[in-house]
């Protein structure tokens, strides 16, 4: 935690967000509220992997033109689709007008970047040479390169800022929010443009299958019988701006912060869940608030028996049965990558609306479970909000969102 | 702002570690691009290390390096790795299975497929919990890594490692991005402290109009060993030599670093109080 005490809350002053669920928050929030899965069998190009998924509708059926045309790529579409939500490029624009497009930073997530295009051009191999294909080759850069998210988001919005991609496997767009705020604090930008976006491609489909992670039906978080989880593709977008700047009552803001790792294995959590604890605690340090102000966590929760009992140790030892828990993978799938984001920008809308959505496809809270996982929604005052994220090699942050 | 360098650690052609390559830094020896061994990375595990990639080993040995120079316990250190391509070699052999009808793909080269492996992999040999982020910013890497180390440092007030990385990119992948020499560096950059050797002064500017990434060697990072420039042009990681050659020659120095088009690291490195 940091010894210069808590940090000064960041304005979410725009936010927007793309699922399976649909475009935009209205969409996702819709989707909450009637309790309308979009995990579907998988049919992601010619995957034959006995599981479900959450795949974004629509990526097929445009391409990026004109200036944009090297980025395109599946990733790139999707965060493309997730810029034109929500009035969110209307949101940047004016503070590009604030603050000066050099001092508005972008910060992006993403595990796979646009992997896809690389899987691609290797089915595409001369089969002489085993040369790339022509058009793979001079477009690498703008695609798969792990930096294309956020070369291709500072491209769409013409922001002239401090830029990188974080790429920390899940955690990887909730990080974007810590970065940013160093960033801000150090003064090197005015205000941060941050998200993730993370598509579906044969590298994660195969990848968790061979983990023997992924179950054949939709996911069920916290769920007695839970067998792994399904992969989803999101992108999202938050804009972050100083409290003095854009701050108002009720707006909701990022209060604190908490990175860590397990240092125990790439793929397997500490099985403690201490690099977690360690993650959560230091969120609320940074916030500068107790557990008790916190009424409801947004779990990890990807459905993996594994996960959903390491996360229940640690969320159970900092808040004990008190806050409401529950995961909202059911809705989405497991958006790897972009799963920061997705989960922040839910959270924000339950801050909004006085919602902790229940947890979608448990049909029996696991009994071994302690913390309080709630299967239905339940509405309220709603002021304080920590989402978690954990990803692989043992990599972890946790968020805290709150209204100011 | 500043930060202090307690600790670096060196990994490329020629350059086999840092101590035995700050002469050619300093432009009192010729630099000559031999190959250099496959690191030892001796901290791994001998499990991590027999299944580790050449990248995670790379990064892992300069890593190892500073925080040795340092003196300082590396489970208290927060960790931040830049890296252009990240893990190149296991996308290859990834894509190729992918590219079979079988698709087998194993577990062990799923997981070592993310951009923080090697990141990982110093997390289980050190067993430390602290935070760890890993970044790409495609040729400018080491400059957005430096940025997010050092506003770590002034974050958490302490000691903070920074590693950059990129390997020799496989066939056919080289094609489309062709780096043919290994890179690695690693510094530990800590609050400044009186009896501090090494100050770094960070400050970040817009670039003025007009000048273009498409001419990186416009800038004062341009170095005179032209053997040693080939090698900064070539290796994103590379681009950390102006500040290792500044640091090398002892003397008060200032250079450059691009960040994308339109922004500029200045890093003034003030050799003394030692």
């Amino acid at each position: 935690m940091s010894p210069s005490g808590p940090m000064a809350p960041l304005v979410l002053s725009a936010y927007t967000l793309v699922t399976a669920n649909g475009r935009g928050t209205g969409a996702v929030l819709d989707a909450i509220l009637a309790r309308r899965s979009a995990l579907k069998p998988c049919d992601f190009e010619d995957v034959a992997l006995k599981t479900h998924i959450g795949r974004v509708a629509g990526l097929e059926d445009f391409s990026l033109d004109h200036d944009l045309r090297p980025f395109d790529c599946r990733n790139n579409r999707l965060a493309w689709l997730g810029l034109q939500q929500d009035g969110f490029t209307v949101a940047v624009a004016e503070a590009k007008q604030r603050y000066g497009a050099h001092r508005v930073a972008v910060v992006m997530g993403t595990s796979t970047s646009g992997i896809l295009e690389t899987e691609h051009a290797y089915r595409a191999r001369d089969p002489r040479t085993g040369a790339l294909p022509a058009w793979y080759v001079s477009r690498y850069r703008y695609t798969h390169n792990m930096f294309s998210l956020g070369h291709f988001v500072r491209t769409c919005l013409g922001l002239e800022g401090p830029a990188m991609v974080v790429s920390t496997a899940c955690s990887s767009s909730a990080k974007v929010f810590a970065s940013a705020a160093r960033l801000m604090r150090a003064g090197f930008c005015d205000a941060a443009v941050v998200g993730g976006a993370d598509s579906l491609c044969h590298t994660t489909l195969y990848g968790f299958s061979a983990l023997q992670l992924l179950s054949s039906d939709p996911c069920r978080p916290c769920d007695e019988d839970r067998d792994g989880l399904s992969l989803g593709e999101a992108a999202g977008y938050a804009l972050l701006e100083r409290v003095e700047r854009a701050g108002g009552r009720g707006a909701v803001a990022l209060l604190g912060y908490g990175e860590s790792t397990d240092g125990y294995h790439m793929s397997h959590p500490h099985p403690e869940g201490a690099g977690a604890v360690r993650a959560i605690r230091d969120s609320l340090a940074r916030a500068g608030i107790r557990p008790e102000a916190v009424e409801y966590v947004n779990l990890h929760g990807t459905a993996t028996r594994v996960n959903d009992e390491v996360e229940d140790k640690a969320v159970y030892s900092v808040f004990g049965a008190r806050p409401a828990c529950s995961s909202t993978k059911g809705w989405t799938g497991h958006t790897l990558g972009a799963a920061g984001v997705t989960e922040a920008v839910i959270s924000a809308l339950c801050l909004t609306k006085g919602l902790m959505p229940g947890t979608l496809n448990c049909r029996r809270v696991d009994p071994a479970l302690q913390c309080r996982v709630i299967r239905d929604h339940q509405f309220g005052a709603l002021s304080c909000v920590v989402s978690n994220i954990f990803g692989f090699g043992g990599n972890n942050c946790s968020l805290v969102l709150g209204k100011l | 702002m500043d930060v202090a360098i307690d600790g670096i650690g060196l990994l490329a052609p020629g350059l086999p570690c840092w101590r035995e390559s700050r002469a050619v830094l300093a432009g009192d020896r010729p630099y000559q691009p031999t190959a250099v061994p496959s690191p030892e990375a001796a901290i791994l595990p001998p499990n991590e290390r027999r299944r580790s990639s050449d990248s995670v080993r790379w990064a892992v040995q300069v890593a190892q390096e500073a925080i040795e120079q340092s003196g300082l316990d590396p489970r208290d250190i927060p960790t931040v790795f830049a890296s252009s391509g990240g893990e190149m070699l296991v996308f290859d052999q990834l894509c190729r299975v992918l590219a079979t009808e079988e698709r087998r793909v194993s577990p062990t080269l799923f997981h070592q497929s993310v951009h923080n492996t090697a990141a990982g992999y110093w997390g289980i040999a050190t067993t430390g919990r602290q935070s760890s982020t890993a970044l790409s910013c495609y040729d400018d890497s080491f400059a957005a890594g430096l940025v997010e180390a050092v506003a770590t440092v002034r974050e958490e007030q302490r000691p903070v490692l920074l590693v950059t990385y990129d390997l020799a990119v496989p066939a056919p992948l080289d094609e489309a991005r062709p780096i043919t020499e290994g890179f690695a560096a690693a510094f530990v950059l800590s609050p400044p402290v009186r009896d501090s050797t090494v100050i770094l002064r960070l400050g970040l500017e817009q670039a003025p109009a007009g000048e273009s990434a498409c001419f990186p060697e416009y800038l004062a990072e341009r170095l005179a060993d032209d053997a040693l420039e080939r090698l900064r042009l070539n290796n994103p990681a590379a681009r950390s030599l102006p500040l290792l050659c500044a640091v090398a020659a002892a003397a008060p120095r200032t250079v450059e670093l691009a960040w994308l088009e339109n922004q500029r690291l200045q890093l003034t490195i003030e050799p003394c109080r030692c």
